[in-house]
C-alpha cells in the first residue's frame, strides 16, 4: 500500500497540544487542524432529522404499514421453569382472522447448552416470559385471542431467581451442561470455554487488556492502608421509548425486514443464517430508531418468529413487543455482587487490587463487572475473578458500557474511601494514581465549574436535609469496527448523497456524517443528503461500544476526499491550473494561488461525464496501528463527573441537584449532539443511582414491576441540572480522529452520586439503587 | 383487550338500569357472565382491561351525564363536587385552593396533568389498588378471591404498615386522604331513585372485613357527588405526599392534616394517612395528640410518633414508619 507522512494535531488544546507525524495511506486526506480552525466540524450543527422527528413525519418500525400486513403476538410461559410435554395449536389455527401459527423449536438470545439434554421436542422453559409459540392475525386482538386457544401441557419444575440463592448447592439448576453464548455485536455473551458448576460459570480472569499482573500478596503486604468491601448493584431493565420489534415482509424472491435495531448488518446476518438465505436476499431497514442502549443488536426470538409467520402466511408480519415483554424478555443490565480489596501506600500509590464478582444475566451470559478496575489506575498487582450465575430469569443484554457501570460503582467508592483514609482530597489522590492527561484536565476544569471547594467533611452539613458533593471518573476504550464503508454519490445537479448501512439510533450519526462530508467538500451540512440504515447500502458498524463515530466518519471523509480529487481533475484545465493547486471553500473550488480562479462545486458537477459519480471508502487501520487486534485503539475516553445531592435524613430520600460531566471523545464533531448524549447518559445514571430496579418475586419467579408505572424511570422533577464539559483530545489516529460518547456518559454518574451521598450523611451506602430504605437503615432510623 | 359494547348513558337512572356489576365483582368472578360496568374518566378501568384483569362485555359511559360535572361552594354549607368533576377541574378551582388547601395540594400532586384532565373524582375514589400482585395476571391474590397474599412475605416495600394482617395492599387514591381529613361524605345513587350519603371513613372497606372490594359500592350503585363540610377562617390544613418520584407517582406515604384553631391552640385536629393501611385512615392517636395543644415542634412530634404507634411493618417496608413520622410532623408544622 502506498503511504505518505503527514503531521496531525496531538494532545489537548490549552494543555499540551503539539503535532505528531504519522504514516498514512496515500489516498487519505491531509490532517484537519483543531476544531477552532474548521467550519462545520466541531460546531453545534442542527440535527439532520430534527424536523422529521418533531413533526411526526419520521416513520419508526412500529409505524410501518404494508399492504396485507398481519400482526404477530407471542405466547409466553407464565412459569419460570418447566418442561413442555405437548403443544396443541389446532384451535388457534382455526380462529377466523388467524393466518399462521408457529411453535418455537429453538430459541436465540440466551446461553446455549453445549450438549443437548432435552428430552422434549420443545425447548425447556427457563424463565417466566420465555416465548413458546406465536400467531399472526389480521388484528392484534385476534392474535391475542388465538394465543389463549393454544394449549400447552407443562411439567412444572423448581426454579431459582435470586442471585445468592442460585449459588447454593441445593439450588435448582438452570443449565445442566456447559453453555456458550455468542456476543450479540454490542457486548453481552461471555468468555468462551469456561466451566459451569451448579449455576456458577467461571471465573473469567482476563480481558483483552490481559490477565492478572504482579504479586497480589506482596502488594497487600506493601500497603499502608487497605480498603475492602462488597458492593451490590441491581438488575436494570431496558426501557427504550420504542420497544423491540420488526416487520418481516417475506416475498418469493427476497425478504425485507424493518427493524428497530442498533445493528442492521447483524440482523441481516442472523436472519440469513437462521433461514438459510444468502445475504443478498435479505434487506434490513432502520430509517428511524426509537432508542437502544445495547439490547437491540440481534434479530431476537420475536424476529425469528416474525420470519416464520411471514414465510408461512405469505404476508408481511409486524411483531412489536409490548412493554411487559420488553421488561421480562428483551435483555437487562445484570446485577452484581462485587468484592474489591485495594491497597495503597501513604503517598497514595496503589499497591494491589483484588476483584471478585458474581452477577446474573438470568439465562444469559455477560454479568461481569468490566475492565475498569483493571485499567483505570496505575497499580502493579491486579487479579480478577468474575462469575456468571444462572437464574430462571430473562436474559441479560449489553447495556451502555456493559459491566463497567457496575464495576465503577465499586471501584470509585473504594478510591473515595482510600482518599479519605489517606487524608487526601479525592481529586488530589487521583492526580497521584491516574496517569491520564485528559482526566487531569477534566478534574481541573470540572472542579472549577462545579466549585469543588464547597465540599466539606462528610456528614458535617447541619440540618435535616444535608448537602453532599462527590466525584467519580471512568474510562472507556476507543473501539473501532473496520466493517465500516461509506459511499458518496455526486449528481450532475449538484446534489451530494452519503450512503451507508449504519443506523442512527438517535445519537446523531446522520448529522455527523453530513458535517464531515460538508467540511471536506467546502459545503454546508444542509447541502448533504444522508441515507443510512439500509443494508442495500455499504455495510456499516453496529451501534455498540460507542464505536460508530470513530468507525464511520473517517471513511466518510475519505470518500468525500476522493470525490473532491475527481472534481479537481475535472476542472483543473478549465481553471488553467493543476489539480494539486486547487482547494475548496464556501461551495467553490478555488485555486490556492489565485483566488479569482474558481468554480462553484455545483457547476463543476455539471461538467461530469456521467450523470452520477460514486466514490467509496472503508475504514482503514488506525494511523500508527491498533493497541490490539483490529478493534482496540490506543488511548482511552476519559470522564470525570461531579455530583451535588441533597439527602433528607428524616425521609431517606435523595435528590440529585447537579451533575457536572467532563468528557472526552477525541475530536468532538457536534457539540450540541455530544451534550445531548451526555445529558442522556447522566439521566440514565441518576436513574440507576436512585430509581430503577427490577422487582423480582422469589416465590413465583415473576418480575412484579414490568411496566412503566411501577418500574420507576426519572421524570422531569427527578432530573438534575447537568453541565457538560467537552475536552478536545487529539491523538491523530484517523482522518477525523473522532470517537463516540454514548457509553462513557453513563459510567461515572451513579457512583459520583453515591460518593456525594456519603459526603452528605457520613455513612457509605454499598448498594444500588440508593432508595430511602437504605438511607434510613444506614442512619439507624429503621 | 377484549371486545365490548358501549353504552352512552344520558341520565343516572339510565346508567343504573344498564349496570350489573362493579369492577371488583368482575375481578372476583362474582359478576354475571356478561358484565356491564361503569366508566367515567376510564383511567383505572382501561388499565385493568389492558392488563386483561377485567373483561367487561359492556362499558357504560357515565362521563357525559349532565349535572355530574359541577363544583359548587357555599360558605355555610361547604363544597359539593360532582362525581364526574375531573381532578384538573378541582385543581383549577379557586374556592378549593382558598378554603381547602390540603385537598388542593392532594389533587395537584395526583398523577400527571394529562391524567388529571381525564380522571374523575368518583373514579378516583372507586379505583382499585396498585399492589403489583393484584395487578398481575399471574398472581391470583387474596383480593381476587384466593386465600393468598403474596405481598405478605414477598415484595412489600410499598405496602401497608398498619392493619396489614390480611391484605397489605394500599388504596391508590391520595385525594381520598385529604377528603377524609376534611370529613367529606360520598353521595351514592341506587335503584328506584334511592340515595344514600356515606361518610368517607365508612365508604372504604378494610380487607379484614371483605377482601374482595375496597369500597362499599354495590353493583347497582353509582357515586353522584362528594360533599365536603364547610370550613372557617380558623381551619388550617396541609397535605404532603411522598412517592418514589416527585413527578408522577403514587404515594408511598401521604398525610393530610386539618386543624380547627382557637387562638394559638388547636381545638380539634384530624390527621389522615394514606398508603399506611389498606384504606385511607384517620389516626385517632395522632389527632388526639394535637387536641387542645399549641402547635409546636414538640406537639407535632408527639402527634407524628402517635401516628405510627402499633405499626407492624413487613419485611421490606420498615422505612415507611420513620417516613410517615417525618411527613406527619412536617404537615402539622406547615398548616396555615
Amino acid at each position: 500500500m502506498d503511504t505518505k507522512k503527514i503531521k496531525l494535531p496531538y494532545g489537548i488544546p490549552g494543555h499540551n497540544l503539539s503535532e505528531i507525524e504519522r504514516e498514512i495511506p496515500a489516498n487519505e486526506p491531509p490532517a484537519w487542524p483543531v476544531n477552532e480552525d474548521l467550519k462545520v466540524v466541531g460546531k453545534s450543527v442542527k440535527r439532520a432529522d430534527a424536523f422529521a422527528k418533531v413533526t411526526g413525519f419520521a416513520k419508526y418500525t412500529s409505524d410501518i404499514q404494508l399492504q396485507g400486513m398481519l400482526y404477530g403476538r407471542m405466547l409466553r410461559s407464565g412459569y419460570p421453569h418447566a418442561k413442555i410435554r405437548s403443544i396443541d395449536t389446532s384451535a388457534a389455527e382455526k380462529l377466523d382472522g388467524v393466518y399462521a401459527v408457529h411453535v418455537f423449536k429453538n430459541l436465540v438470545g440466551m446461553a446455549q447448552p453445549q450438549t443437548d439434554g432435552n428430552s422434549s421436542e420443545y425447548p425447556d422453559v427457563k424463565f417466566a416470559g420465555q416465548p413458546v409459540a406465536g400467531v399472526a392475525a389480521i388484528t392484534i386482538e385476534i392474535a391475542e385471542e388465538a394465543l389463549k386457544l393454544i394449549k400447552v401441557d407443562y411439567e412444572y419444575l423448581p426454579f431459582v431467581v435470586d442471585l445468592e440463592e442460585a449459588q447454593r448447592p441445593e439450588a435448582p439448576i438452570v443449565f445442566k451442561t456447559n453453555v456458550e453464548q455468542e456476543d450479540s455485536g454490542g457486548g453481552g455473551g461471555g468468555q468462551r470455554g469456561l466451566k459451569t458448576v451448579g449455576n456458577v460459570r467461571g471465573p473469567s480472569t482476563s480481558s483483552f487488556f490481559g490477565g492478572p499482573r504482579g504479586d497480589l500478596e506482596k502488594g497487600f503486604k506493601d500497603a499502608d492502608i487497605i480498603v475492602e468491601h462488597t458492593y451490590r448493584t441491581q438488575v436494570h431493565t431496558h426501557c427504550s421509548l420504542e420497544t423491540h420489534g420488526v416487520v418481516v415482509d417475506w416475498r418469493p424472491d427476497d425478504v425485507t425486514i424493518y427493524a428497530s435495531t442498533q445493528n442492521t448488518n447483524n440482523v441481516r446476518h442472523e436472519f440469513a443464517e437462521m433461514f438459510d438465505l444468502p445475504k443478498s436476499k435479505v434487506r434490513v431497514i432502520t430509517e428511524f430508531m426509537g432508542g437502544g442502549f445495547g439490547a437491540k443488536h440481534s434479530l431476537g426470538n420475536f424476529g425469528v418468529m416474525a420470519g416464520y409467520l411471514s414465510k408461512k402466511s405469505g404476508r408481511p408480519v409486524s411483531m412489536m413487543l409490548d412493554r411487559k415483554e420488553e421488561h421480562i424478555s428483551s435483555g437487562n443490565r445484570p446485577n452484581s455482587i462485587h468484592y474489591l480489596k485495594i491497597g495503597a501506600k501513604k503517598d497514595g500509590s496503589l499497591t494491589a487490587i483484588q476483584q471478585k464478582s458474581h452477577g446474573t444475566a438470568g439465562v444469559g451470559l455477560g454479568a461481569g463487572v468490566g475492565r475498569i478496575a483493571q485499567v483505570m489506575y496505575e497499580c502493579p498487582s491486579f487479579t480478577t475473578e468474575q462469575y456468571d450465575v444462572f437464574t430462571h430469569a430473562g436474559p441479560g443484554a449489553a447495556w451502555r458500557a456493559p459491566g463497567n457501570v457496575q464495576g465503577a460503582f465499586g471501584l470509585e467508592q473504594a478510591i473515595d474511601e482510600l482518599a479519605e483514609k489517606l487524608n487526601m482530597d479525592p481529586l488530589a489522590f487521583r492526580d497521584v494514581i491516574d496517569k491520564s492527561e485528559v482526566r487531569k484536565v477534566e478534574r481541573r476544569q470540572g472542579a472549577e465549574k462545579f466549585d469543588w471547594s464547597r465540599r466539606k467533611k462528610p456528614g458535617s452539613d447541619p440540618g435535616v436535609v444535608k448537602k453532599g458533593f462527590g466525584v467519580a471518573q471512568s474510562t472507556w476504550p476507543r473501539f473501532v469496527n473496520l466493517n465500516s464503508t461509506v459511499e458518496i454519490r455526486a449528481y450532475k445537479d449538484g446534489a451530494i448523497e452519503v450512503r451507508s448501512g449504519v443506523q442512527d439510533i438517535g445519537t446523531g450519526t446522520k448529522t455527523v456524517l453530513a458535517q464531515v462530508v460538508a467540511e471536506e467538500l467546502g459545503m454546508k451540512a444542509d447541502d448533504i443528503t444522508v441515507r443510512i440504515g439500509d443494508t442495500l447500502f455499504p455495510t456499516g458498524p453496529g451501534s455498540g461500544g460507542s464505536i460508530v463515530t470513530g468507525s464511520i466518519t473517517p471513511p466518510a471523509r475519505n470518500a468525500a476526499y476522493q470525490l473532491k480529487l475527481q472534481l479537481f481533475d475535472q476542472v483543473a484545465e478549465k481553471l488553467e491550473t493543476e489539480p494539486s493547486k486547487l482547494s475548496v471553500a464556501d461551495g467553490f473550488i478555488v485555486s490556492k494561488e489565485d483566488n479569482t480562479k474558481k468554480i462553484a462545486i455545483k457547476d463543476a458537477l455539471k461538467e461530469m461525464r456521467t450523470e452520477q459519480v460514486t466514490t467509496t471508502a472503508s475504514r482503514s487501520d488506525d494511523y500508527g496501528g491498533f493497541k490490539m487486534g483490529s478493534f482496540l485503539a490506543h488511548d482511552d475516553l476519559g470522564s470525570v463527573q461531579f455530583a451535588e445531592v441533597s439527602v433528607d435524613t428524616e425521609t431517606g430520600f435523595v435528590k440529585v441537584d447537579k451533575i457536572v460531566a467532563a468528557h472526552s471523545c477525541g475530536r468532538p464533531l457536534n457539540i450540541k449532539q455530544i451534550e445531548s448524549q451526555i445529558n442522556g447518559g447522566v439521566i440514565q445514571g441518576v436513574s440507576y443511582a436512585l430509581y430503577e430496579y427490577r422487582v423480582m418475586d422469589n416465590e413465583t419467579g415473576h418480575q412484579m414491576n414490568g411496566n412503566l408505572d411501577q418500574y420507576k424511570l426519572p421524570c422531569s422533577m427527578e432530573i438534575p441540572e447537568i453541565e457538560p464539559i467537552i475536552i478536545e483530545d487529539y491523538a491523530g489516529r484517523s482522518s477525523t480522529d473522532a470517537y463516540g460518547i454514548g457509553e462513557p456518559a453513563n459510567i461515572a454518574t451513579a457512583v459520583a452520586v453515591a460518593n456525594a451521598v456519603y459526603n452528605a450523611i457520613g455513612v457509605r451506602i454499598y448498594e444500588l439503587p440508593i432508595t430511602p430504605d437504605k438511607v434510613l437503615k444506614a442512619l439507624n432510623k429503621t | 383487550m377484549n371486545k365490548f359494547s358501549w353504552f352512552e348513558a344520558k341520565t343516572v337512572d339510565e346508567a343504573l338500569e344498564q349496570v350489573n356489576a362493579t369492577v371488583s365483582e368482575v375481578l372476583t368472578t362474582k359478576a354475571p357472565d356478561q358484565p356491564a360496568v361503569f366508566k367515567s374518566g376510564g383511567i383505572d378501568l382501561l388499565d385493568l382491561m389492558k392488563e386483561g384483569l377485567v373483561e367487561p362485555q359492556k362499558v357504560i359511559n357515565i362521563k357525559n351525564i349532565p349535572g355530574l360535572d359541577t363544583i359548587s361552594y357555599i360558605q355555610k354549607s361547604g363544597l359539593k363536587l360532582g362525581a364526574n368533576v375531573t381532578l384538573a377541574q378541582m385543581e383549577a378551582n379557586t374556592d378549593i385552593k382558598e378554603h381547602y388547601k390540603a385537598l388542593h395540594q392532594a389533587v395537584a400532586h395526583a398523577g400527571t396533568p394529562q391524567l388529571r384532565n381525564m380522571a374523575s373524582l368518583g373514579g378516583n375514589l372507586a379505583q382499585r389498588t396498585r399492589c403489583w400482585y393484584f395487578r398481575s395476571l399471574d398472581h391470583q391474590c387474596l383480593r381476587k378471591g384466593s386465600g393468598t397474599c403474596f405481598a405478605r412475605n414477598g415484595e412489600n416495600e410499598f405496602h401497608a404498615v398498619i392493619k396489614n394482617g390480611s391484605c397489605s395492599s394500599v388504596h391508590a387514591s391520595s385525594v381520598a386522604t385529604a377528603l377524609l381529613a376534611f370529613g367529606a361524605s360520598v353521595e351514592i345513587a341506587g335503584p328506584n331513585g334511592k340515595q344514600r350519603t356515606v361518610p368517607m371513613q365508612d365508604f372504604f372497606v378494610s380487607p379484614g372485613d371483605d377482601s374482595s372490594k375496597e369500597c362499599i359500592l354495590e353493583s347497582n350503585e353509582l357515586i353522584t357527588a362528594v360533599i365536603v363540610p364547610p370550613v372557617s377562617s380558623k381551619t388550617k390544613s396541609f397535605y404532603i405526599k411522598q412517592g418514589a418520584r416527585e413527578s408522577y407517582d403514587w404515594a408511598i406515604a401521604d398525610v393530610a392534616v386539618v386543624l380547627q384553631m382557637s387562638g394559638r391552640n388547636c381545638k380539634n385536629a384530624v390527621v389522615a394517612l394514606g398508603a399506611a393501611a389498606p384504606v385511607p385512615i384517620v389516626s385517632d392517636a395522632a389527632s388526639a395528640a394535637l387536641k387542645g395543644k399549641e402547635i409546636t415542634e414538640q406537639s407535632a412530634e408527639e402527634s407524628a410518633e402517635a401516628s405510627m404507634k402499633g405499626a407492624t411493618p413487613l419485611s421490606k417496608n420498615a422505612y415507611k414508619v420513620p417516613l410517615f413520622k417525618a411527613i406527619v410532623k412536617r404537615a402539622i408544622l406547615q398548616t396555615t
